[in-house]
């Protein structure tokens, strides 16, 4: 399915990229990262494992077992700092 | 009424507190708190520790559904009349303000609990980012797990440090 994916603040600077359109074969958010981690280069390190990586499914946020759905947009981004 | 506001442009907090409680005569108390830019320099001496300035970055669109979620929550657990939140993003200086939450209420009790817990979940929960211009250049800001267990002490898992 398609999904929008937008990142911010560490992992959009790592990423060079603040938001691009991506054909999912994950059901769940935690395969999304997955999926993401597997094309290698700036993604295997921004998203690389035990780096903490939040997920937001249209603007909420969610969990690795949240499941996404055709056309969904997905915030990827490092834990929150604001207040 | 407005409740969340995220802007550029600073606040006038007597302004805010003012405007938050006008022709409401069911108001016997109004809490608030201000959130400011620290310079760590001023706190512990060490020229490495100097705060330049700091960049706030925010997911538009979520933060503000995110914020009025909190609102709502805080309505289920609070006796309070009005609540507003407003956050700045962009460039801030030391001392600049970042964060203002108020709340209204008949007693004093409900609007500090809902204030406090209203920046609990904010601290955890509502997409904005730091990145502090420091000696050693531009660092964003880690999240701390006290943080989370500020939040804990409400019955919510924050899992965000």
């Amino acid at each position: 399915m398609k999904i929008q994916l937008r990142y911010f603040a560490s992992i959009r600077e790592d990423l060079g990229l603040a938001s691009e359109s991506f054909e999912t074969q994950a059901a769940h958010a935690g395969g999304l990262l997955a999926e993401l981690r597997a094309r290698g280069g700036a993604y295997a390190q921004a998203l690389a494992e035990g780096r903490p990586v939040r997920v937001a499914i249209n603007q909420t946020m969610a969990r690795a077992d949240s499941p996404l759905a055709e056309g969904a947009e997905v915030g990827l981004f490092p834990p929150v700092t604001g207040g | 009424m407005v409740r969340v506001r995220i802007q550029t442009e600073d606040f006038d907090v007597g302004a805010e507190l003012a405007s938050l409680r006008a022709g409401d005569l069911r108001v016997g108390a109004v809490c608030s708190f201000v959130g400011t830019v620290r310079d760590t320099r001023a706190i512990t001496g060490a020229a490495a520790d100097e705060i330049r300035s700091m960049e706030l970055e925010h997911y538009p669109g979520m933060t503000e559904k995110a914020i009025e979620a909190m609102i709502d929550e805080a309505h289920q657990r609070f006796d309070f009349y009005e609540a507003r939140v407003i956050h700045r993003i962009g460039l801030l200086q030391p001392a600049d303000q970042i964060v203002f939450v108020a709340v209204t209420s008949a007693h004093r009790g409900e609007s500090f609990k809902a204030c406090e817990f209203l920046m609990d979940y904010l601290k955890t929960q509502a997409p904005f980012w730091k990145k502090e211009q420091t000696p050693q250049g531009a660092q964003w800001v880690d999240a701390r797990v006290s943080d989370d267990a500020a939040l804990a002490r409400w019955g919510i898992e924050a899992r965000n440090a």
